[in-house]
């Protein structure tokens, strides 16, 4: 959107008017996570910058929150939890989700439309009620109050991103790919991991990494099904937040913000990968 | 001749019936293989479906039911039960009833299930539980006399003597109820069983829908403003820079809820980071520091940051496929950059305004965490008071009479979501 030479002043003035505002708004969107990254090496037990801090002086920075969250059992059993609940949610909504998508994407998948509607409610019906009908129905089978139960939950929540990321990468999927692997002589099992794997295996991993960031961020169903045995990271920073404001928060927080930026280049390269793979360019 | 006529005819007939066999038979071949076809991409599909039909769809189902379950009131007072059936609502019961609920407290207390039926009754009539418990141990104690049931009662609580209490019982014995749901929108039975609004100081929930309608509009259109402009400037930005700036939009979006809302609180409290800063530029004073945390503002810039990659992805994907051709040739006929803006650019993002904003609405209309963590009094929003009452209050029925009426909302905009735009056009990331 270079300015043209011929626009007039007050074209010029709007153009720049205009990016402006556009900074602004990604200021908002970034201001805050970066904000807490500084606070969280605070030497002061407060939510805010103190003298110190703004005058750069060594001494009011510190890594006391680091490692007091390092040698926190409750943190440290969180931190085991959510790893232990995400990766096995993870891998059972990977499974689920692949599985189906590839049903779905299917020329003569009968009922598409409202099945995959169903599948996909999890993610629109709020967290609240989930949970709730979650609690009294996991609490008869016995499984409220230990990890199977929050697994579970979690690989509900997770196969909806799934079933839409492999469904994307198998719309753009060539089916002579297949054709062809069969009249060279292949069986169906070696077309699926010689063929169709390598191609959606970008969408499967990012559906995964979602259903993973899902788990790893999610504490209604936590609050509700869990015990003080089965607590999660999310579940110790909301009672962080509620009870005992401390800026070890800030510190798994910041912890948690460079997670996030791992998890977004993955998720980036992959979609890349899949549209050079695709024969589109990246966009 | 003839002959040859009639011969070539039963030919014709010959090879159209072979044409006719051999047309049905392919036929029913191709309906086999496509019912071969159809039954093997349902096998795939079967394993999630079972999955989230037993996990999910069933559990919810199940809590629904409690909208309108009556509860155990008519099996643990099986002789008042029996007596009020056919009980005429407009005069007190007879001396027959009074015994029968005697008797039934003396049972209840005995076998520690007064405590089930007073919490049930407690929802219908605020106050029934003190009734209940103090009559029980009134009786407990009472000598045998030869005053009738009825007197006795009423001389322990002349409240056994009121209409009302006793319409409260009669309307628990049914299987179904409709009290969860008339709660819900703030109406009640009066003593004459008749439905009446509540009091307003009592009645909430209507207000409260409204206001999680109010909040929920507030951050699509807030989401909308910000977001339409950063959509545009990153869809006509050279691939390199934009892609550079789309971090900033997905980032935040990768990033726990959590984090965000605990940094918004770092920012906005009373001792916060802006409140410093504008103390610090001058322009408020120490001593008028705004109040932005633990209200219904906190909530709506924090549900504002935290769903607005959510309109903007939607926004960009549809601007990026439009045409900048459109908008120069309307320029070149003479249009002004502002008509050609109104009348060509932004018809073409209908669709990208659509998905954006029903997919913030659905998704702030039943937030929970945000509200519950900086909400304070005025942020509450109605997952707030589903949790709640699961919770704290324990009326289950309530709980799930409010969930209903949520997720009916919630459904009606996902089935619209649904129509105009498609669950498979649903792009991540």
């Amino acid at each position: 959107m270079a300015l043209p030479i011929y626009a007039t002043p007050f074209q010029r003035a709007w153009h720049y008017t205009f990016r402006f505002i556009c900074g602004l708004v990604l200021l908002f969107l970034m201001a805050p996570i970066l904000v807490i990254v500084p606070l969280s090496f605070n030497a002061e037990p407060y939510f805010s910058f103190t003298q110190g801090m703004l005058s750069l002086d060594s001494a009011a920075y510190s890594l006391r929150w680091y490692e007091d969250f390092f040698s926190n059992k409750m943190w440290l059993l969180a931190v085991k939890n959510s790893i232990y609940i995400g990766v096995a949610s993870t891998c059972l909504a990977t499974v689920l989700g692949t599985l189906a998508a590839l049903g779905l994407s299917r020329q003569h998948m009968p009922y598409r439309g409202t099945i995959m509607g169903l599948l996909i409610s999890p993610m629109i019906v709020p967290l609240i009620i989930t949970a709730a009908g979650i609690y009294f129905f996991y609490a008869r089978l016995g499984l409220a109050g230990n990890l199977w139960g929050l697994i579970l939950a979690h690989t509900v929540l997770g196969t909806p991103f799934v079933v839409i990321t492999v469904t994307a990468t198998l719309s753009g999927f060539d089916i002579s790919l297949i054709r062809a692997g069969l009249s060279l002589g292949a069986s169906h099992s070696r077309i699926f991991f010689k063929v169709i794997m390598p191609l959606i295996l970008p969408g499967v991993i990012s559906g995964a990494l979602f259903a993973f960031g899902t788990s790893f961020d999610e504490v209604v169903v936590v609050l509700f099904l869990s015990g003080a045995e089965q607590t999660t990271i999310p579940r110790q920073m909301w009672s962080g937040i509620r009870e005992q404001i401390s800026p070890t928060i800030l510190a798994v927080a910041t912890l948690l913000v460079a997670l996030s930026i791992l998890m977004l280049t993955t998720i980036e390269l992959l979609r890349r990968r899949s549209e050079r793979l695709r024969g589109q360019s990246p966009g | 001749m003839n002959e040859m006529v009639a011969r070539t005819d039963t030919l014709n007939t010959l090879t159209a019936d072979a044409r006719e066999f051999e047309g049905k038979a392919l036929r029913a071949q191709l309906a086999r293989s496509t019912r071969l076809e159809k039954a093997k991409a349902l096998l795939l599909v079967l394993p999630l479906l079972l999955f989230i039909g037993v996990m999910f769809i069933f559990p919810l189902a199940d809590m629904m039911l409690r909208s309108t379950d009556n509860g155990p009131v008519a099996e643990l007072m099986p002789d008042t039960a029996a007596r009020l059936l056919d009980w005429d609502q407009f005069t007190l019961p007879d001396e027959a009833t009074y015994a029968a609920l005697a008797r039934d407290i003396q049972t209840a207390q005995k076998e520690r299930t007064l405590g089930k039926i007073a919490t049930r009754l407690n929802f219908e009539l605020s106050g029934i539980r003190s009734l209940l418990t103090k009559s029980a141990r009134k009786l407990a104690q009472m000598e045998s006399s030869d005053e009738s049931w009825k007197q006795r009662l009423v001389q322990i609580d002349q409240r056994w003597g009121e209409l009302a209490t006793w319409s409260a019982i009669k309307r628990v014995l049914p299987s179904v109820t409709a009290t969860f749901y008339l709660s819900s929108l703030d109406l009640a039975y009066d003593a004459k069983g008749e439905v009446v609004r509540k009091p307003p100081e009592r009645a909430i929930y209507v207000d409260n829908f409204i206001k999680t309608f109010a909040i929920s509009l507030g951050v699509t259109l807030s989401c909308f403003i910000l977001g339409f402009p950063v959509a545009y400037l990153l869809s006509v930005l050279p691939t390199a820079k934009a892609n550079l700036l789309m971090i900033c939009v997905l980032l935040p979006f990768w990033t726990s809820l959590l984090v965000r809302t605990t940094s918004w609180i770092a920012l906005l409290q009373t001792h916060g980071i802006v409140n410093d800063l504008l103390v610090w530029l001058g322009i408020l004073s120490e001593g008028n520091r705004l109040d932005m945390m633990y209200n219904m503002f906190g909530t709506v810039v924090a549900m504002t940051h935290i769903l607005l990659p959510f309109m903007i992805l939607p926004l960009f994907s549809v601007m990026k496929s439009i045409d900048p051709s459109f908008m120069r040739a309307a320029t070149s006929l003479g249009a002004s950059p502002f008509t050609a803006f109104i009348r060509v650019y932004l018809p073409q993002t209908k669709p990208g305004i659509a998905a954006g904003s029903l997919l913030v609405f659905i998704l702030a209309i039943g937030y929970y965490i945000t509200p519950a963590l900086v909400g304070g009094r005025t942020g509450q929003m109605i997952s707030n008071f589903i949790a709640y009452h699961m919770q704290q209050s324990l009326n289950w029925g309530l709980a799930a009479a409010l969930a209903v009426i949520l997720l009916i909302i919630v459904l009606i905009l996902y089935w619209l979501f649904n129509r105009i735009i498609g669950i498979d056009k649903l792009k991540l990331g």
